[in-house]
């Protein structure tokens, strides 16, 4: 329904609603004067239903309705036919207005997505459709403009908003050489962009893709509403039809019974009339996909995409999760940790003669040692290298003989050193034969990752397990500094998988088991979990692929807040259905008493209709 | 071959259900999933068959519920 029509149908319930107060005021009013502020307000139901019989679709909503008030006016009960109507119709536009703005809000979110590209030609910068965009040419980005297509910056600098994908409110530096992402709004400066993939395979059209074809994976409570709702209403109609019709059957046959004393046939139509006007499950069909609905809008807005509702579904019932520790849990960089000096010299000097006699090399090791030096080295400074392999090197700076290296190379060299005992890769230097101290590099766990963890069991989460390739020493001192409960260290990519299936064999049942990695090598074990969550998937295709959640940045807190966001979702739904099913039934029952009037069977249909809407909308708001 | 479509004046949560168990029965439809909130349709069915199979569908999403129009 559009806004349009919505507009419309509001004044047909207005001026509706008005003539049913003039008549209720007017006492000699003629009880067929009802029959206008009905038509006005139900004309439309009564068609459809019209059609409907003609379809065969006996048990549509404006069939029910229509019957309901049809025969509220057949048992005299003209002003509540009329009253029936006008509410079930503002129902109807209530539900209509809050699907629609949740459906835009929605929308909004996904509206990342530019329409043209500036494309750079030897005519000068022509404007075109991002798909018509080749691989390889150059785009320019003006200050404040959405980036079409992903690619490698050519010229310039800007800092990129990514908050859009990745929820991150802080800008990204980005400069020639970076990649930057679709999505993504450019800050202040112009940037000039080699194209590095079609816009089929950009990260925009990735994510819409992602988020359109999440209504596909349907929840196990949302297919549960539609099953009900298939039995639901069919079952009330026939009850309402026996409650007319058996009563009425006995009023001639044998009229003395008790429970019939005082009562006409009309009387018992009036009570299945009710029946019906509670038999449509709007509410429940409703509102279920709505707060399903919410909670991923929710979740993608903070840069978390999840692929159906299936996968919240799952999340909420998390026992375990299972963590890749390096780029998961730590940052997956090698990066200096401590640095130890001997007595007689600074740390700063250690640092620089160590980054220094390490100048040549390629390894991960000396590339985080001169990453920890600020100032630029002077090369001229060092003499002639030798390496040593299996221990280190040897070479002079300024002149000293500088011993870099393991244990064994201090040992081998007879120097007397002081052993790092903590977990990581020690680089011991020696000065002209003489102990300097040692140098801890180290891969450090990520600043949120201790405070994630404990968020994840505040939210339910049992066991938690981290699993790593890396050395038993490295894998405990992470997993005791994050508070992890159980890890595997020293496993190889297929040992990864088969411990996950452990993991997976021993879950009490329906319970569900939660695998995070960082998508790139431990694809098998995110499609075997039952729920695989990549992290960091910032444009990696394959991460989004093979996994169920996609954390777009790399920042662990967002698993907290994706299970945060599964767990009140699901809390939502669960309220839903069940206060829309007590509701119904607790009406229905007193209808069959004669406590009920037709008036609580209207709010039991659309009231409580618009009010599990409601409270589906409250999915869309939930944050950190 | 799998497509979508998008659905106009979808307003009925519950007919959109009907719709899709209606879709799903249809001979040659793999697979259908109707999305109420993006008013999407997302069906999978014999290639050979599609166009035939797509006016069974529009036929019966008009005896669903009339106001709704399959964007093809």
């Amino acid at each position: 329904m559009g806004g349009k029509k919505q507009k419309k149908l509001l004044v047909r319930i207005l001026s509706a609603s008005a003539l049913l107060v003039l008549l209720q005021l007017w006492e000699g009013a003629l009880p067929l004067l009802y029959v206008l502020p009905y038509g006005i307000a139900g004309w439309d139901v009564l068609c459809k239903a019209v059609r409907g019989i003609q379809n065969g679709q006996i048990f549509d909503e404006n069939f029910l309705m229509s019957i309901a008030t049809v025969g509220a006016f057949l048992t005299g009960e003209f002003s509540e036919a009329v009253f029936v109507m006008v509410f079930y119709q503002t129902g109807e536009l209530f539900q209509n207005y809050a699907v629609g703005r949740s459906r835009a809000s929605i929308a909004a979110l996904m509206d990342i997505c530019p329409e043209t590209a500036n494309l750079e030609t030897e005519q000068g910068i022509e404007e075109v459709d991002p798909q018509d965009v080749a691989v390889g040419s150059i785009i320019v980005i003006y200050p404040g403009e959405r980036i079409p297509l992903d690619g490698v910056v050519t010229d310039g600098s800007s800092a990129v908003d990514t908050s859009a994908l990745t929820g991150e409110s802080v800008p990204r530096d980005v400069a020639v050489g970076d990649e930057v992402i679709s999505g993504c709004i450019n800050g202040s400066g112009l940037l000039r962009l080699q194209v590095t993939k079609p816009f089929e395979d950009s990260t925009v059209a990735k994510i819409l893709e992602l988020v359109e074809s999440a209504g596909e994976k349907k929840a196990r409570s949302e297919r549960f509403v539609t099953r009900f709702a298939r039995y639901y209403t069919p079952c009330v109609v026939a009850a309402a039809a026996a409650l007319f019709l058996l009563p009425s059957l006995l009023l001639i046959l044998a009229p003395d019974l008790g429970f019939l004393s005082g009562t006409t046939w009309s009387d018992w139509l009036h009570r299945a009339l009710i029946f019906l006007v509670i038999s449509c499950p709007c509410a429940l069909v409703i509102s279920v996909p709505l707060s399903f609905f919410g909670g991923i809008g929710a979740a993608s807005r903070c840069g978390i995409l999840i692929k159906g509702s299936t996968y919240l579904e799952a999340m909420a019932k998390a026992e375990t999760v299972i963590f890749d520790k390096t780029g998961t849990l730590t940052e997956g960089s090698f990066s200096v940790a401590a640095v130890n000096s001997a007595d007689g010299t600074s740390k700063e000097a250690l640092l620089e003669s160590a980054a220094l006699a390490e100048a040549f090399s390629h390894h991960p090791i000396a590339l985080s040692l001169r990453k920890a030096v600020s100032a630029p080295l002077d090369l001229s400074r060092v003499g002639e290298v030798e390496e040593l392999p299996g221990r280190g090197l040897r070479t002079f700076v300024d002149g000293k003989e500088i011993l870099a290296g393991n244990h064994r190379l201090m040992e081998e060299a007879g120097i007397s050193f002081v052993p790092c005992e903590e977990a990581g890769t020690v680089v011991y230097i020696a000065a002209d034969g003489s102990y300097a101290g040692s140098i801890l590099i180290a891969d450090r766990p990520k600043a949120t990752a201790a405070a994630s963890i404990a968020a994840l069991k505040k939210h339910g989460v049992k066991h938690t397990v981290m699993l790593s390739g890396d050395n038993t020493a490295a894998a405990s001192a992470v997993a005791a500094a994050l508070g992890v409960d159980e890890y595997h260290a020293q496993l190889l990519p297929d040992q990864k998988v088969s411990r996950a299936e452990k993991i997976l064999e021993a879950k009490t049942p329906g319970s569900t088991v939660v695998y995070v990695g960082d998508g790139i090598n431990d694809a098998p074990v995110l499609s075997r979990a039952d729920v695989g969550v990549a992290m960091g998937a910032f444009g990696s295709d394959a991460a989004i692929e093979a996994s169920d959640i996609v954390l777009m940045d790399d920042d662990p807190r967002k698993l907290a807040l994706a299970m945060k966001i599964a767990k009140k979702t699901m809390s939502i739904v669960r309220q839903n259905i069940i206060f829309s099913i007590v509701i119904k039934l607790g009406v229905m029952l007193l209808g069959a008493m004669d406590l009920a009037t037709m008036w609580m069977a209207v709010f039991a249909d659309v009231g409580v209709a618009v009010i599990a809407i409601l409270n589906a909308m409250r999915c869309l708001r939930i944050r950190e | 071959m799998k497509k979508r479509y998008k659905l106009e004046d979808l307003c009925c949560a519950n007919c959109a259900a009907k719709m899709e168990d209606g879709i799903r029965a249809l001979p040659g439809v793999k697979d259908a999933s109707i999305n109420f909130m993006t008013q999407k349709l997302t069906i999978d069915a014999d290639d050979a068959r599609f166009d035939e199979i797509m006016g069974e569908v529009v036929a019966l999403c008009k005896k669903i519920e009339p106001d709704c129009v399959i964007c093809i």
